[in-house]
């Protein structure tokens, strides 16, 4: 008994922290009808001001305290609301998900650029002193500071808000405001300046748990808020994101099963090493196979949504025959000064760059693939290009088989884990389903990859070959080149056949609408495994490429993290065509290869640009410079028209 | 009851669309306080869309909208239902994650008062008794059926300046159609203008004191009830004549 607790207590203030942003995460949803995965980017935010202000500027903690917590907190979550999730329509769950992945993904990217690079060192604990011990449980486990107050805060924390929620007026017309504002306006209440008011209690709270919790960690990382967030998002899954209590308790569970599990469990066993740092994800599978409200999660609840106009359709592609004999002729023009001066005098560290920016590109379109023509938003595409990767080099340096056979194989077996995936979580969708491919992510980024028989340990895993002139092709740029070149144009040329062929047009249809696709005879779920599949094969035979260029392959290098990444800068190019994916995976290289040049701290601005072009998807769900691109082709049809003296046609009447 | 004189409710040239697709095209209509008025058209005439501009939820383009002579066009919908304006849209009218007495609360306290609240709850439930045995459970259990009640139950406790009800009574059965349309009767004797889209064409007009019929979001007819039924009937044969069934 006595060892029992001594094993569990430590797990409180990490349960606390989970508890605490799981049920953050019920009350954005409960009051905004968003699930908020930029929460722990708010926290992340506030805790890094905070610190920012008393260590490196000497502010005293109350101000300090003041202007990260009660003025950020709040300012930050208005600041969502009114330029982003307000204008997005309540029936739009990808765009939800996409807006709330970029600042996931952002704003620990911008704070440095803003603030400075500087390890921060987590700030004073406000309440109790974290290290004193003030009382013992039982006999001998000591309960300090830091204990108490995550439990305090906890608990405060819930009572307040749930009384907020089920007592008070406010609060009613907060959950009213998250099933349909509309109605809510009907009955004259104000329903924006209702959702505003919850996205400033839920930063505000957000900025509370960031400060409060921030003692528990040495230093201030985002990565601890992320991976604090999963944890936090098994939880609220488990409440079916709707009983706030419910969500704690899961919470303190996760925390101090986990810890409690660690002090029993001997050291060396794979439960140590694999599967305890997976538990939150695996519960998070759990809950979301066999909690059955988080099905219908993502599901319009707003019986007004009618009112919106349709989707704008994608604008004409048919181009002028004058435009599209330009367009083609620069297209080749382009396509063989690149082939040429990558072949003779692109400098070697730019070669090596663009390079990888074309394997990047086989992996974007699978991104493309799978949300722009089927419509399913995956969070696990970098995990199934490290599948595939791991697959190819185990097998040639294990079984004798050449890295080029294994490459073929990996590329199956990523595509056989993503059909799988799909296969599991047939009956979610939406939000359901993006939470399922993440915690498949995880799963493998935890459990999976850092294991030595697959990756080799810490050290990575070097690849061998016998027929691919492996040394050649990472020493020499011209030889990769020439193979990535060629892949990628087998890839694209692929998906822009399967993109217009049947199997396109069912995917297409079941983008539309599921219902309406099933209503015509497509097999919704066949469908959805197949297009799993498919761009499964696709990112992993861009994780293959990836991995050849760098000869070794680290466990850490196919993160989740790179997923929700890949994700928000495809969005951001355009999903819906081939090329989108080409420009995504060139921009980004290109962008942070260009910024080694600028200071330190700027590095991670790549990141923070791509999620500011993905916030737009809303507005622009053709992705922003696609949108460009049509205008500057409407706007060259037109000049050449002024220029030829056409008349123009009528451009009126009703649609 | 006063008739005549104000308007409650005045449509002057009204335009509006969906993003670029238009669907009302200069609609006027005027009902006075205490009279109903029957808004009659085939699927897709723009019945549902005069009931969304009047209550603010699709802008109107061009034109004006008065409720009890002020001018209304292009308030957000909370100020318009502030001015004593009720909608109740087709389909789903009421939230289906919360109670029913939540429901009743979040459209009570605005309209009766904090303080006549409780009072006016237990006028809902009195009359509707079924409501106060489901005061607690969440409207999404109930039958479609039910939740017109509900909607039903706010306008009545405390009558709008003016209702308009898009289609209650459809999908219900008979019984509960003759008490929807009993309780239309009442408001109207308290004094609220009332405009029903129906369609039942027979029962708006047994209701109505004047109709409007609308075809492809213009107003194809108003006057008498008397006079409507042969224009709907005109339009609708119109409609199912071949070929024209989708011209827009
Ligand atoms: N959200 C929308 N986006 C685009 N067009 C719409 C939208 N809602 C309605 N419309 C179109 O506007 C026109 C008028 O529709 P409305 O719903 O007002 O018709 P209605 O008379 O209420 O029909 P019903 O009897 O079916 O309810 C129709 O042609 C319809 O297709
Ligand atoms: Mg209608």
């Amino acid at each position: 008994m006595e060892q029992l607790l001594g094993f569990a207590v430590p797990g409180v203030p990490y349960g606390c922290a989970y508890a605490v942003f799981a049920v953050g995460l019920v009350l954005t949803y409960q009051t905004t009808g968003v699930f908020n995965f930029g929460y722990g980017a708010q926290a992340y935010a506030s805790a890094f001001v905070f610190a920012w202000l008393v260590d490196d500027h000497a502010w005293p903690t109350w101000a300090a305290f003041v202007c990260a917590v009660v003025v950020l907190g709040p300012g930050l979550g208005l600041v969502f609301d009114r330029f982003l999730f307000r204008r997005i329509p309540s029936t739009n769950t990808t765009a939800k998900i996409v807006t709330g992945l970029s600042l996931l993904v952002g704003i620990p990217a911008l704070l440095p650029v803003v603030f400075g690079n500087g390890n921060l060192v987590g700030a004073p604990s406000i309440v109790f002193n974290p290290g004193t011990v003030y009382f013992h449980l039982g006999a001998g486990v000591p309960v300090n500071g830091t204990y108490l107050s995550a439990a305090l805060f906890t608990v405060a924390m819930l009572v307040v808000l749930v009384l907020l929620l089920r007592t008070t007026h406010l609060g009613l017309e907060m959950r009213a405001a998250a099933e349909s504002s509309r109605l809510l306006e009907l009955e004259g209440v104000n329903a924006r300046r209702v959702t505003a008011t919850a996205w400033a209690v839920s930063g505000l709270m957000a900025g509370i748990a960031g400060v409060l919790l921030a003692p528990t960690e040495v230093t201030i990382q985002p990565q601890d808020y992320v991976t604090l967030m999963v944890a936090a998002i098994a939880a609220a899954a488990c409440a079916a994101l709707r009983s706030m209590p419910v969500a704690a308790l899961f919470g303190v569970l996760i925390g101090v099963v986990s810890l409690t599990a660690q002090g029993y469990l001997p050291t060396s066993s794979f439960w140590y090493s694999a599967v305890l740092p997976a538990f939150p994800f695996i519960v998070l599978v759990g809950a979301l196979l066999f909690v059955p409200g988080l099905r219908r999660l993502g599901q319009a609840t707003d019986p007004l949504s009618s009112v919106d106009p349709p989707l704008p359709l994608p604008a004409a592609r048919a181009r002028g025959r004058e435009i599209d004999r330009i367009v083609r002729t620069g297209f080749w023009a382009l396509l063989f000064a690149f082939v040429a001066s990558m072949l003779t005098w692109m400098p070697p560290a730019w070669e090596t760059v663009l390079n990888q920016g074309m394997a990047y590109s086989v992996v974007f379109l699978s991104v493309t693939f799978l949300t722009g023509t089927a419509g399913q938003l995956s969070l696990a595409q970098a995990t199934l290009a490290g599948i595939a990767a791991f697959t190819a080099g185990q097998l040639a340096s294990h079984l004798g088989l050449d890295f080029l056979a294994g490459a073929v194989l990996g590329a199956l077996a990523a595509s056989l884990v993503a059909g799988l995936l799909a296969f599991a979580s047939l009956r979610l969708r939406g939000l359901g389903l993006a939470l399922m491919t993440l915690a498949a992510a995880l799963l493998f980024d935890v459990a999976v990859f850092p294991a030595q028989a697959v990756s080799g340990g810490t050290g990575g895993l070097a690849l061998e070959s016998r027929w691919l002139p492996l040394d050649l092709l990472s020493s020499n740029g011209h030889a990769y080149f020439l193979l990535a070149f060629v892949v990628l144009v087998v890839c694209a040329g692929a998906v822009t056949l399967v993109q217009r062929g049947t199997v396109g047009r069912f995917l297409a249809a079941m983008r539309g609408s599921e219902l309406g696709a099933a209503g015509v005879g497509v097999n919704l779920a066949w469908q959805r495994v197949l297009a799993f599949a498919l761009s499964g094969a696709l990112a992993g035979v861009g994780g293959t490429l990836l991995a050849i260029q760098q000869t070794v392959i680290a466990p850490g290098e196919f993160n989740y993290q790179l997923s929700l990444a890949f994700v928000v800068i495809v969005v951001t190019t355009g999903v819906g065509t081939v090329e989108g994916a080409i420009q995504a995976g060139i921009g980004l290289v290109v962008l942070e290869q260009l910024l080694q040049y600028a200071p330190q701290r700027m590095q991670g601005l790549a990141f923070v640009v791509f999620a500011i072009g993905a916030l737009t998807y809303a507005a622009h769900p053709e992705g922003i410079v696609e949108l460009e691109k049509r205008r500057w082709t409407g706007r060259a049809e037109r000049a050449l028209k002024r220029l030829r003296r056409a008349p123009a046609p009528a451009v009126t009447g009703r649609p | 009851m006063i008739h005549g004189g104000n308007p409650a409710l005045e449509l002057d040239g009204v335009c509006a669309a969906y993003g670029p697709y238009r669907a009302l095209f200069g609609v006027s209509f005027s009902v006075q306080e205490g009279a109903a008025l029957a808004l009659l058209g085939p699927n897709g005439a723009g019945k549902s869309t005069v009931a969304r501009v009047v209550s603010g939820l699709v802008p109107a383009s061009s034109g004006r909208i008065r409720v009890g002579g002020s001018d209304v066009t292009g308030k957000p919908a909370w100020a318009i239902a502030r001015t004593g304006l009720s909608h109740v849209p087709e389909g789903r009218g009421v939230f289906d994650s919360l109670s029913v007495e939540e429901n009743l609360v979040l459209s009570l306290r605005r309209r009766a008062g904090r303080r006549n609240l409780a009072a006016s709850l237990e006028r809902a439930y009195a009359r509707f008794p079924l409501l106060a045995e489901r005061r607690h459970h969440r409207v999404g259990t109930l039958s479609g059926g039910q939740q017109r009640l509900v909607s039903l139950a706010k306008v009545l406790v405390v009558p709008p300046r003016v209702l308009v009800a898009d289609e209650l009574s459809l999908g219900l059965a008979p019984s509960v159609v003759d008490d929807v349309y009993a309780a239309f009767a009442d408001v109207r004797r308290s004094g609220t203008a009332l405009v029903v889209v129906e369609q039942q064409v027979d029962r708006a007009l047994g209701l109505a004191s004047t109709a409007v019929v609308l075809e492809h979001g213009s107003v194809a007819y108003v006057g008498p009830p008397s006079g409507a039924r042969g224009v709907v009937a005109q339009v609708l044969s119109r409609r199912s004549r071949p070929g024209s069934a989708d011209r827009r």
